[in-house]
């Protein structure tokens, strides 16, 4: 039982890493993004098979996994460059899939739709199951920690404040002679790169990956991580992904007790809780729990638009 | 392999895809979003069938006609219930709300009918070959069925008061609003009828080969492929696109494994993103 509480903690600190790759691309510079579940298998098949095949150490294979992702991030965003924002929801959607498939059909490089399974783990011959489980734990709340505090200085630097501005009125910023389109590349290429390498500390916790695991499901929850603990919030993407792994598998727990139902049946309601959930998130608190942070300390909040202008943000 | 047999094959599966194609583009012509609660809405229409032919033994007709019928309705209630207060907050959270929607109604279906594959009651009958390419009696069946639809949609948009009322809605909004059509009724039009559609389509699909809740979401990459490549909110374009579309997977054949038919797609979507923004038949600038 400790071991579980302690891999959802894990888990949970993954999802925690993803919402804030996410808060960079959405919540600062407002790029939709419905395929960042391709950005996690990207990175996380990158580094499983790069240390398997070549056996090079886990925190580069990690690494590459982050830059072919971030690289993949790169490449979608020129291409919709000058597209309006709902072809780059449905890029991105196809995006995953796409990879889905392609994960699913190079045998040879990805082992199919069985997977890759023996992906090596830090020590984890030397330790128990329970240590391990507690050293992972160590390692992601490091990472969290590191990039945490790498978001909140993103978010604070002129970097931060010029994707918030393209967020708001990107024409404003094209005015004020800051190139929008670059500027959107490199908030996707970031998040995107940060959403890799949580896909690599996946792959190298669980051992295993296989193409079932980068469903579009994957995508809603932590886009609702994010919506639930505050858009544009570094703060709130992490409290955010906490509550939803406390959703998550706390309904684990209650759907058994439902009665006559199959657990193809109970993993269905499940699925439909959290979409339900989704949908009334976003319906009726779009702010969420932490609203971004309002830095300016003289000027007020603008009144009652403060609801609109997050809106906008999506 | 014989690359006019691919052709055919392609012609009759973008013939089945242009349904739900026209259904996507018309809502997104007059709701101005990507409503990608098309693919569950697929998925319903093909059970809604299923039930109707091999649980009540109603023949394909029928039950393709009680498909379009569920679908529409279920898009019309899911639409006012659920996605119109999005519509205020912007494209995007609507769009998002809409694959939230997918999945939740993809589960529900999940929740009555299981995982397990299902196949629709249908006679047995022999392929027809003519001039050395083989076409399935129902295949054809599917192609006459979109031809005759595809025509009925044609007819309401251009001959009927509310099909005009409706491209005056998707071509000039507030101009439309000015003339006294009440936009309201427009949108519950192109919700029933987009969804009918998507769910008149997900029942096609799954003629071919079978169904199981997944059928919707996996048919979603082809159908906006074929809206996007034919210009969204253009509805020739939508036929054009999914003609395009069917054909290209068939002929990736030559090339590809079976299992990238759906890659195809995407690449198709990037492909016409890059070169040709609005699409082959689309008037929008980006």
């Amino acid at each position: 039982m400790e071991i579980y509480i302690i891999s959802m903690c894990v888990v949970a600190g993954i999802y925690a890493v993803m919402a804030l790759g996410l808060n960079v691309m959405w919540g600062m510079a407002g790029l939709v993004n419905l395929g960042l579940v391709g950005s996690a298998a990207a990175g996380a098949y990158t580094s499983a098979i790069l240390t398997k095949t070549f056996a090079i150490p886990i925190p580069l294979g990690i690494m590459a996994g982050a830059i072919v992702a971030a690289a993949v991030g790169a490449v979608l965003s020129l291409v919709t460059r000058r597209l309006k924002e709902h072809y780059l929801a449905i890029v991105t959607l196809g995006f995953a899939e796409t990879i889905r498939i392609v994960a699913s059909n190079e045998i040879w490089l990805t082992n199919g739709t069985d997977g890759i399974s023996g992906i090596a783990g830090p020590f984890r011959a030397d330790l128990t199951p329970f240590q391990y489980n507690l050293v992972y734990l160590g390692i992601v709340l490091l990472v969290l920690l590191g990039l945490y505090v790498c978001c909140q200085r993103i978010s604070y630097s002129p970097l931060g404040r010029v994707l918030r501005a393209v967020r708001d009125d990107d024409m404003v910023v094209s005015v004020a002679g800051k190139n929008a389109q670059s500027f959107k590349l490199k908030a996707f290429s970031i998040g995107s790169g940060i959403i890799g390498l949580a896909g690599g500390l996946y792959a190298h916790y669980t051992s295993f990956i296989s193409p079932d695991l980068f469903v579009p499901l994957l995508t809603l929850y932590v886009k609702l991580s994010l919506l639930v603990g505050g858009v544009g919030n570094n703060r709130g993407a992490v409290v955010g992904a906490a509550l939803i792994i406390l959703i998550l598998e706390g309904s684990r727990f209650v759907v058994p007790f439902i009665p006559y139902i199959s657990p193809a049946q109970g993993a269905a309601i499940r699925e439909l809780f959290l979409s339900a959930t989704l949908l009334i998130v976003l319906r009726f608190r779009v702010t969420g729990l932490i609203p971004e942070p309002h830095d300016h300390p003289v000027i007020p909040r603008p009144g009652t638009a403060t609801a609109g202008t997050s809106i906008k943000a999506f | 392999m014989n690359v006019l047999q691919l052709i055919a094959n392609g012609i009759m599966a973008g013939s089945i895809l242009a349904i739900p194609a026209i259904g996507l583009t018309a809502m997104y012509s007059v709701l101005r979003f990507p409503n990608f609660a098309i693919a569950s809405h697929a998925t319903v229409g093909a059970f809604a069938g299923w039930v109707a032919n091999s649980v009540y033994g109603f023949s394909v007709l029928p039950s393709l006609a009680i498909a379009l019928l569920i679908s529409g309705l279920v898009g019309l209630l899911t639409d006012e219930l659920i996605l119109k207060p999005f519509r205020s907050a912007g494209v995007i959270t609507t769009a998002i709300g809409s694959l939230a929607l997918t999945i939740g109604l993809e589960n529900v279906v999940r929740l009555f009918f299981g995982n397990d594959l299902r196949g629709y009651d249908l006679p047995l009958a022999r392929d027809i070959i003519v001039g050395g390419i083989h076409l399935g009696p129902q295949q054809l069946n599917n192609l006459a069925v979109s031809i005759v639809v595809m025509a009925l949609v044609f007819g309401f948009l251009f001959f009927t008061r509310m099909g005009k009322a409706m491209r005056a809605v998707a071509d000039n909004p507030r101009l439309a609003d000015i003339k006294g059509i009440d936009s309201r009724i427009v949108a519950r039009i192109a919700s029933f009828m987009g969804m009918g559609l998507a769910g008149l389509g997900g029942m096609l699909i799954g003629l071919d080969s079978s169904i199981d809740p997944l059928t919707g979401f996996r048919s979603m990459l082809p159908i906006f492929a074929a809206a996007v490549v034919g210009g969204l909110g253009s509805i020739p374009g939508a036929v054009a696109g999914a003609l395009v579309i069917g054909i290209a997977e068939e002929l990736s054949l030559l090339a590809l494994p079976a299992s990238y038919k759906s890659a195809v797609a995407f690449i198709a979507i990037m492909l016409i993103l890059t070169l040709r923004p609005q699409g082959l038949f689309g008037r929008e600038a980006n």
